[in-house]
């Protein structure tokens, strides 16, 4: 499928949690725990093995397959969000109860349970709008996204 | 969702507001997950190191300590997980006032709400074990995976906020490990080497974890013969969880809910492996060894039982940890004063070692403690470490508990 066949497609998820937002995606074909993965205060993957090593997650609409690891997530989103360092949303393919827990107590957006694998649907640039409230993810124009792209 | 009518009033502002907030809270999150209704919970257990609170999340909890007693108090016993700082030894660990001024508020907080400061992530070991059948809202991954699979309780992972949520309303949203068909076997893994050390179990559980990775598959392992000890599940149970975040197993003829093998599957495994040496072989493999030097050499997570800091006692008496390397011990309150009644605090201090209680070594913002230490390269027998620890920056390995004895005491592994 090409840019243009993506754009203005929408993907159909699981009513999830959070206001609508619009952002860039940063994907990949990976796990994520706050904890495990993250350098919280610098704003970037941390974790020498993960596809997004060094890459900066923060106002990102993240894209990753499933959750990984402990419990810390539930409170790392919401402290994340209150300096400014947080994901715009977060889309996984199938989510654990901890990330759920951590985006209703955040108030970060998120979907998941894709009618598609949305690691494989979305690349990193594309633009999107994620509308939790009906588990909907509205593709922009990928060009103009990835021209957004630092 | 159905709402009782409790649970109605609840919502409406009749408990008072931190009831209605933490009932909100979990009906976001059980619409998520299609939640029936609300299963009646008999114990909560909190995770909340201030390295995940920050400052945002401590001032959530005094919010809360801020409301009359009344409304702000939990209606089930609610017990916490290891903290970020041990007051005994935050300031030999270089760890700042700051921190400790935050925890202190986070303490204060929580006891404000009638939370029990227990520190700990074997409350199944030390504290009130569940029972069979028990519906509880645990905030730890392995105390779930150990109460789900080892004693039958139900438990889904229940974060910080969720678990203080569950304390105050003496509920959880009914899904996940509280429904039966969420319990049933999904993957079939034949054990063909029965681990021998609890590192050995630990890396048992790192490699069926990679292999599930979903909270929502049940690995079901064939072949263990006889029950293992409660610290052989717990490294195993732990390290499962923490790989794939899996909040339980069956292991048949040994767990409660697979003694019957026939009856543990409801449909046919979805995959079934076999696990041999050259598994175990290949994970110790990856993370290789520090012949040029150990910084660190790390006993925690899960935080050590009574039996194994008897063990470590023995393999520590008359020896001394080389100057170039620390050697941390990570362990309950409660577990810290038996060793204080027994002598093993002696014996560990006369090697040079630190027992650490109420706090476990990745909650005490490890990045910032290896920094202040100059600890890069680390060694432990606990595979959950392993696999956390990396994203803090430093480079671990595995070992036995033994060989990481000797290489304290050497410098090197």
């Amino acid at each position: 499928m090409g840019a243009g066949d993506r754009a203005n497609r929408a993907i159909r998820g699981h009513p999830g949690i959070g206001d609508s937002v619009s952002g860039v995606v940063l994907a990949a074909r990976d796990d994520f725990s706050a904890r495990y993965d993250l350098d919280r205060i610098r704003g970037v993957f941390s974790r020498p093995s993960h596809a997004l090593y060094g890459e900066s997650y923060v106002g990102r609409i993240l894209v990753l397959n499933t959750a990984k690891g402990g419990v810390a997530t539930a409170w790392m989103l919401r402290e994340m969000r209150s300096r400014g360092m947080a994901p715009a949303a977060l889309l996984l393919n199938r989510a654990n109860p901890i990330m759920v827990q951590g985006a209703a107590f955040a108030g970060l957006p998120f979907i998941d349970r894709f009618e598609v694998d949305i690691t494989r649907r979305l690349h990193t640039g594309d633009t999107v709008t994620v509308i939790p409230g009906e588990g909907l993810v509205r593709v922009g124009s990928s060009e103009t996204a990835r021209g957004m792209v630092r | 969702m159905h709402l009782n009518d409790e649970e109605r009033a609840m919502l409406a502002g009749q408990f008072g507001e931190p009831r209605r907030m933490a009932l909100d809270l979990q009906i976001q999150i059980g619409r998520v997950f299609d939640a029936p209704d609300f299963v009646e919970v008999s114990q909560a257990h909190v995770m909340g190191d201030t390295e995940s609170l920050g400052e945002a999340g401590v001032e959530f909890l005094e919010s809360l300590a801020g409301h009359d007693e009344a409304d702000r108090r939990v209606r089930v016993p609610t017990i916490t997980d290891p903290r970020g700082i041990d007051f005994c030894a935050y300031r030999r660990l270089g760890q700042k006032e700051a921190w400790a001024a935050l925890e202190r508020r986070a303490i204060d907080a929580m006891r404000a709400l009638g939370i029990l400061m227990t520190d700990t992530c074997i409350n199944y070991q030390t504290v009130s074990p569940p029972v069979f059948g028990e519906h509880a809202a645990f905030g730890d991954t392995g105390v779930v995976i150990y109460s789900n699979s080892v004693c039958g309780a139900r438990s889904n992972f229940e974060g910080g906020p969720a678990a203080i949520s569950a304390g105050l309303t003496g509920r959880t949203p009914r899904y996940g490990c509280h429904l039966d068909r969420h319990r049933r076997g999904t993957h079939r893994f034949e054990v063909e080497m029965r681990p021998s050390t609890l590192n050995d179990w630990g890396v048992l559980g790192a490699i069926v974890g990679r292999a599930v990775n979903s909270y929502w598959h049940v690995p079901v392992l064939d072949g263990i013969d006889g029950a293992p000890t409660s610290d052989e599940l717990k490294h195993f149970g732990a390290a499962l969880a923490s790989y794939g975040s899996v909040p339980m197993f069956h292991m048949t003829g040994v767990t409660p809910e697979a003694l019957d093998p026939a009856g543990v599957f409801d449909d046919p495994p979805q995959q079934t492996r076999r696990i041999g040496r050259t598994d175990f072989d290949d994970f110790y493999g990856s993370f290789g060894r520090h012949e040029d030097g150990v910084d660190v050499v790390v006993f925690a997570a899960p935080q050590l039982s009574l039996g194994e800091l008897q063990r470590l006692g023995d393999l520590l008496r008359g020896r001394h940890i080389h100057p170039d390397t620390a050697l941390l011990i990570a362990t309950s309150p409660e577990n810290k004063a038996a060793c204080d009644r027994m002598g093993f605090t002696e014996t560990f201090e006369d090697a040079g070692a630190l027992l650490l209680q109420g706090v476990c070594f990745y909650q005490m913002r490890a990045r910032e403690l290896g920094e202040a230490n100059g600890w890069k390269r680390l060694l432990t027998n606990s595979a959950k470490l392993v696999n956390i620890i990396q994203g803090y920056g430093y480079e671990p390995v595995i070992a036995s508990m033994e060989d990481c004895v000797d290489a304290a005491v050497r410098g090197k592994y």
